[in-house]
């Protein structure tokens, strides 16, 4: 019935009219993910004050009526069970907790950053065949690295993307856990080395958002800070041209330079990205004489007999001044004519004799 | 405020009434020695369960290096699981003998059990200096590392399970078969049997499923 | 060997570089200890005090001592970690823009690292154990626990845990990784000083003495119970002290196991937690929270079980729903176990995965709920005496729930996507925290204080500590909530925004309404003590009590019970006094009890010397310091002289003095 329906919605969004002289971004974003995830948050919050007003009123009630000095009520010192009361008391609360729980579980499905988005809005599906726009990202210390592997550029801790385009984040992390968080966007997501996590999203309006990581990082958290630009198509394609235009290459080299830790880092454009860069420091080779991480899993699910155990190298981490620990990491492989199978040196002569 | 009355304090008539709600002789409770050493061993048991689960993850991860097929051997491992087992069985006579308050016998098969704990913990040192000598140290990748963990944690019980059982023998020779003493005894029972059942674990999930491909 | 290699192999990495003489705020928090210290060193021998406190306290096995230790400690180590939390809520309500504060990340970040672990392991378990140990021999008609000597070695090893991080203030650093310390982060390549292993040591240490709190209050409480106490018949918060022994004995063996691999990727190379050599950081976590879920809970059954108590006491009422309470309690206790996933939604787990993990959180508020209910119904046409326990129950009542409901929103994962830590998670468990944990042991320490010491606390100052902190607490925790709700994250020590100021303004007067709070706590414990014979309790039974404990004297004699109680019905006290209870003036035996011993102070202490060898990497110490403490253990285990005998008139004797002073009451 309309005035129910209607009465209902402004219920709901009464604490986000509440709170909205604050900017609380979480409970009214522009981007669709995360305005599903807010509107989960009223959601649930109704559900439960269905149960907290009455208790925290009885609480009230029974504690002025029941006082000591006013005799007028009832005194009942041994009434200690009512088998009705317990039904009511643990039925009331199971009974909000399924359609939660409910909730909960398609939600959680809808939602889930895996899976690629199914609308661009409350009102729009994906139209078929879409174009969506693929970022891959990089927590760093403490900074943020975004690579646009359909636009050849890359960036530091600066992002956009065009509106109403599908965004796919791959995530990954150099040295530590981090947390890829852009509240106007979409939930977080944990940014892990040597692993890959996955975010989709969609910003459906225009304009210059916050992004951060939310998992405590080390000395340079504060400011690992970024923008989140959403442009018109127009506009981001003027902006990707502007990065091209700009100069700079993201290889190997200038990769392993940015990785060293530093802070309040200023935004910086690189026209051009090494093709196998991401997946290189998805998989700890960047440093070409490291093994990379996808060869190893190979190796290990494949084995290759204790004669072929790889030797265990040392190098010193983050080298620079007063840094002396030694890490150790597995060596590459090295095929070449007299060492086909890529033995470590050692074990390649030892072959030959 | 309680409803103690004066006349109750003085006690007299109500003493009887009263008997009711208090014990007159001397209350003894049951000892909790055997229960709380029991709980602690199963705090113990979680400790292995966490070490069992961080091999249960990382046991096959060998960073490309050297995997169980390539470093368990196997006879060896068959011999110390039979030199700890057997323990068991000679501590079970001991008990057995503690039972009948035999203490020379009780000695003697305590004695036993740690020469073969002890050639246990010396088949196991050996191989673990074997193997960091062979370049397959606990650091050397993830799996070897939980390899290491378990299997030495496992062998540092053992060895504060020996430590215990020389200072036992040297407290029942010293006191004999009391009450207190037989009580340690059992304790320490329950601790040799818990590590036997352990190293069935170890010996089936590391050792003989590790050299699986 | 020359002189530098004598030196570290003595000294370790020991060097003046970890004396803080150039931290303005270090030094002077050091002189200001050192000066505190001294005057009390000189105080304890001018009044001749350090005989009485060998004998009387530091080798005391008495459980009730034991338990005044805990809560003594634990109160001293509140006041450092609420220092933290003021300098947190003063930093981030000024470093804002250009103005950086005066806590550079490098202090900020230990701040909040020592505020966590301190608060948690230092402060609510100290005083939850300590009040468990008090009560439940008590209330069970006991004379002392199962195992008396491990409870006194148990005391030491948590006093010597927390020594261990207050040292750190003074040398070296404390971890910077947050209170839960994740690797990589907390690994040696990201957290190579020794910050962390201050971190492990005080917390494997610590946590060997929680351990065996726990088998030796379950041992208790299954084995020692009055003759006709069944389980069923057994006190709410003996119940809830049961349950939450069994979560310790079954949680922190976890806790030691993943410290243990940590520290083994820290000093020996292992690859548990590494990045690159097959190391999984992801196991920490899972590790680390299948403790962490079930540790909340071991702080806040006992906070339940303190409610029950009161609630019943004060309103003059059986408990609503005894056996549903019971129920409840033992479901939430299993199901503690199954939510520990709900701490990393955000860590990457598919739909199916984070969705189990958050109805199964959503399931143990029922239970919750259902105790909320009962409460509320004990209360319900009973006889409401407003006493500082009952106020403190209701400002939970009230506080508490809207903590619960946070957590229950939190427990749908695409909303946690969007609050996992930010401010509205500090917000929600500092609710349930303050709210249930703290609440409910400020109710505790007042409702059994009299019994303790003989008298009650003054009530006036006791009411001002209550309100400072209900009203504190909603300002410094309501606008974090609001800042959560803005996309604020935590353990930020900068902002840039400027619209954000005012919340953290506010939050900073609510942390200082609690400092009030604290405060006047202080004065209360100091005034009481001045009034104490204006505020003295000669009957034992101050608050007209239903619970075993009230029957005895206050404070007890040494040995509780003269004779065992015969228990017949729950609430036994008031059992007794309903049915003419008439307390027995003759026959008195000689009463069997343990003997004091410093075995375990030293023991104790030993792990200490060895943990802080360990942590400076001074390994000639560390092996000595092992040594000696096989050796300790081993000598203890030649005594076998450990018990004796009260003999019968010196019962007589005291006895006799309690039941002048009752006549001396109804006069």
């Amino acid at each position: 019935m309309p005035p129910l329906k209607n009465l209902r919605r402004r219920l709901l969004l009464l604490p986000a009219a509440l709170l909205a002289g604050c900017n609380t971004v979480v409970l009214n974003p522009p981007g669709d993910v995360a305005a599903q995830q807010g509107h989960l948050i009223v959601v649930a919050t109704v559900l439960m004050l269905l149960i907290i007003v009455p208790v925290i009123a009885l609480t009230g009630l029974f504690a002025w009526r029941y006082r000591q000095s006013n005799r007028d009520e009832t005194y009942a010192p041994d009434w200690d069970h009512s088998t009705q009361l317990e039904l009511v008391i643990w039925a009331a609360p199971l009974l909000i907790i399924i359609a939660l729980g409910a909730v909960t579980w398609i939600s959680t499905h809808t939602l889930d950053p895996y899976r690629p988005l199914q609308r661009l809005d409350a009102a729009r599906a994906v139209p078929a065949g879409a174009e969506t726009l693929t970022v891959e990202v990089v927590a760093l210390d403490w900074k943020w690295l975004f690579i646009y592997p359909g636009q050849g550029i890359a960036t530091v801790n600066e992002l956009a993307a065009p509106v109403d385009m599908p965004i796919t984040f791959k995530i990954t992390a150099s040295s530590v856990m981090n947390s890829f968080y852009i509240p106007a966007l979409a939930g977080q997501i944990y940014a892990m080395p040597g692993m890959e996590t996955k975010l989709h999203a969609v910003m459906n309006r225009p304009g210059v958002y916050e992004g951060f990581s939310s998992n405590y990082s080390g000395a340079g958290f504060s400011d690992m800070r970024f923008r989140f630009h959403g442009m018109s198509a127009a506009d981001f394609e003027r902006w990707v041209q502007s990065v091209k235009a700009g100069g700079g290459a993201l290889g190997r080299a200038a990769y392993l330079q940015l990785e060293k830790p530093s802070e309040r880092v200023p935004v910086k454009h690189y026209a051009s990205v090494a093709p196998d860069l991401y997946d290189a420091v998805l998989n700890r080779c960047v440093d070409s004489s490291k093994m990379c991480m996808d060869q190893m899993m190979a190796i290990d699910a494949g084995g290759l007999g204790s004669a072929n155990a790889y030797r265990v190298a040392t190098k010193a981490w983050r080298s620079g001044p007063g840094d002396s620990l030694a890490r150790p990491y597995v060596e590459a492989m090295a095929c070449t004519a007299d060492n086909p199978e890529g033995k470590p040196v050692s074990a390649a002569v030892r072959a030959t004799q | 405020m309680s409803d103690i009355t004066a006349s109750s304090i003085h006690g007299g008539v109500g003493a009887a009434a009263g008997a009711r709600f208090h014990v007159s002789g001397e209350h003894h409770p049951e000892s909790g020695t055997l229960l709380g050493f029991w709980l602690y061993l199963m705090s113990d048991c979680l400790v292995f369960a966490c070490l069992f689960a961080a091999y249960g993850v990382l046991g096959r991860s060998y960073a490309a290096g050297p995997t169980g097929a390539d470093l368990f051997d196997l006879p060896m491992v068959a011999v110390n699981t039979s030199l700890l087992l057997l323990s068991s069985i000679t501590y079970g006579f001991a008990v057995l003998e503690m039972q009948r308050r035999r203490l020379r016998p009780v000695l003697a098969w305590l004695a036993v059990t740690g020469l073969l704990g002890a050639g246990f913990i010396s088949l196991e040192l050996y191989e673990f200096a074997h193997l960091i000598h062979e370049g397959a140290g606990p650091q050397r990748s993830a799996f070897l590392s939980s390899f290491f963990t378990l299997v030495g944690t496992h062998g540092l019980h053992v060895s504060f399970g020996i430590v215990w059982l020389i200072t036992l023998m040297v407290q029942v020779g010293k006191h004999g078969l009391i009450a207190e003493n037989r009580r340690r005894l059992m304790c320490l029972s329950m601790f040799w049997h818990f590590l036997d059942v352990v190293w069935i674990g170890v010996f089936t999930f590391v050792y003989l499923m590790g050299v699986l491909p | 060997m020359n002189h530098l290699d004598m030196q570290s192999l003595i000294l370790g990495r020991l060097t003046w570089d970890a004396i803080p003489f150039h931290e303005p705020i270090l030094l002077a928090t050091f002189i200001g200890v050192a000066l505190g210290g001294v005057a009390l060193l000189v105080a304890l021998t001018y009044f001749r005090l350090w005989g009485p406190l060998w004998r009387d306290w530091i080798t005391s096995i008495d459980h009730k001592k034991i338990g005044i230790m805990y809560i003594v400690l634990g109160l001293v180590m509140l006041l450092r970690g609420f220092s933290d939390a003021i300098m947190m809520r003063a930093q981030q309500a000024i470093a804002f823009g250009d103005a950086v504060g005066f806590l550079p990340p490098h202090h900020y970040d230990q701040v909040f690292t020592a505020h966590g672990v301190i608060m948690i392991f230092f402060v609510a378990m100290p005083l939850v154990t300590g009040l468990m140990n008090f009560v439940v021999p008590l209330q069970i008609g006991a004379r002392d626990v199962s195992f008396p000597f491990l409870n006194n070695f148990s005391f030491w090893m948590t006093a010597f845990g927390a020594g261990l991080v207050m040292m750190s203030l003074f040398v070296g650093e404390f971890a910077r990784t947050g209170w839960l310390a994740y690797p990589p982060l907390s690994g040696i390549a990201f957290s190579p000083d020794v910050g962390v292993d201050y971190y492990i040591w005080s917390l494997q240490i610590a946590g060997v003495g929680t351990l065996l709190s726990g088998v030796n209050l379950i041992a208790t409480i299954v084995k020692m119970r009055a003759p006709g106490m069944t389980l069923m018949k057994m006190p709410v918060f003996t119940w809830t002290a049961l349950c939450t022994n069994v979560l310790i004995v079954a949680a922190f063996p976890v806790l030691t196991a993943v410290l243990a691999l940590l520290s083994l990727d820290r000093y020996v190379g292992t690859n548990f937690f590494t990045n690159d050599l097959g190391g999984n950081a992801m196991m920490y976590v899972n590790l680390i929270w299948i403790w962490g879920h079930p540790e909340v809970y071991i702080l806040v059954l006992p906070a339940f079980g303190i409610f029950s108590e009161v609630v019943a006491t004060f309103c003059g009422k059986r408990l609503f729903g005894y056996a549903s309470m019971v129920y409840a309690t033992v479901v939430i206790t299993i199901l503690s176990y199954l939510v520990w996933l709900h701490h990393f939604f955000t860590m990457g787990s598919g739909a199916s995965v984070n969705s189990f993990f958050g109805i199964t959180t959503m399931i143990i508020s029922i239970p919750t709920g259902a105790k909320i209910f009962n409460w509320l119904f004990t209360m319900y046409r009973g006889r409401i005496r407003f006493e500082l326990p009952m106020l403190w129950t209701v400002g939970f009542m009230i506080t508490f729930v809207i903590g619960g409901m946070t957590g229950v929103l939190l427990a749908v994962p695409p909303a946690d996507f969007v609050l996992h830590n930010s401010l509205f998670l500090i917000a929600h468990f500092h609710n349930v925290i303050i709210g249930g944990v703290l609440f409910g042991l400020l109710a505790g320490i007042t409702y059994w204080f009299p019994k303790a010491f003989g008298y009650k606390l003054d009530p006036f100052w006791g009411k001002c500590s209550f309100w400072f902190w209900q009203i504190g607490f909603f300002f410094a925790f309501m606008p974090l909530y609001v800042l959560g709700l803005m996309g604020v994250t935590r353990r930020l020590s900068h902002f840039d925004d400027p619209s954000l100021q005012i919340w953290f303004q506010i939050a900073a007067f609510g942390a200082a309404l609690i400092a009030l709070g604290i405060l006047s706590f202080i004065i209360q414990l100091v005034v009481s003590f001045v009034r104490r014979e204006s505020l003295r309790d000669t009957t034992g039974d101050p608050w007209n009590g239903r619970t075993l404990e009230w029957s005895t004297a206050s404070p007890p004699p040494a040995y509780n019970f003269a004779f065992t109680p015969l228990v017949h019905d729950n609430d036994a006290w008031h059992d007794m006094k309903a049915n003419g209870y008439v307390r027995p003036l003759d026959g008195f035996i000689p009463i069997h009890m343990p003997k004091n011993t410093g075995a375990g102070f030293v023991i104790a202490a030993l792990s200490a010397v060895c943990g802080f060898a360990l942590i400076w990497h001074m390994w000639l110490l560390a092996g000595a310091g092992f040594a000696a403490l096989l050796a300790a253990v081993i000598v203890h285990t030649f005594n076998y002289q450990r018990d004796f005998h009260i003999p019968a008139d010196e019962v007589v004797r005291t006895e006799g003095e309690r039941t002048r002073l009752l006549l001396a009451g109804h006069v």
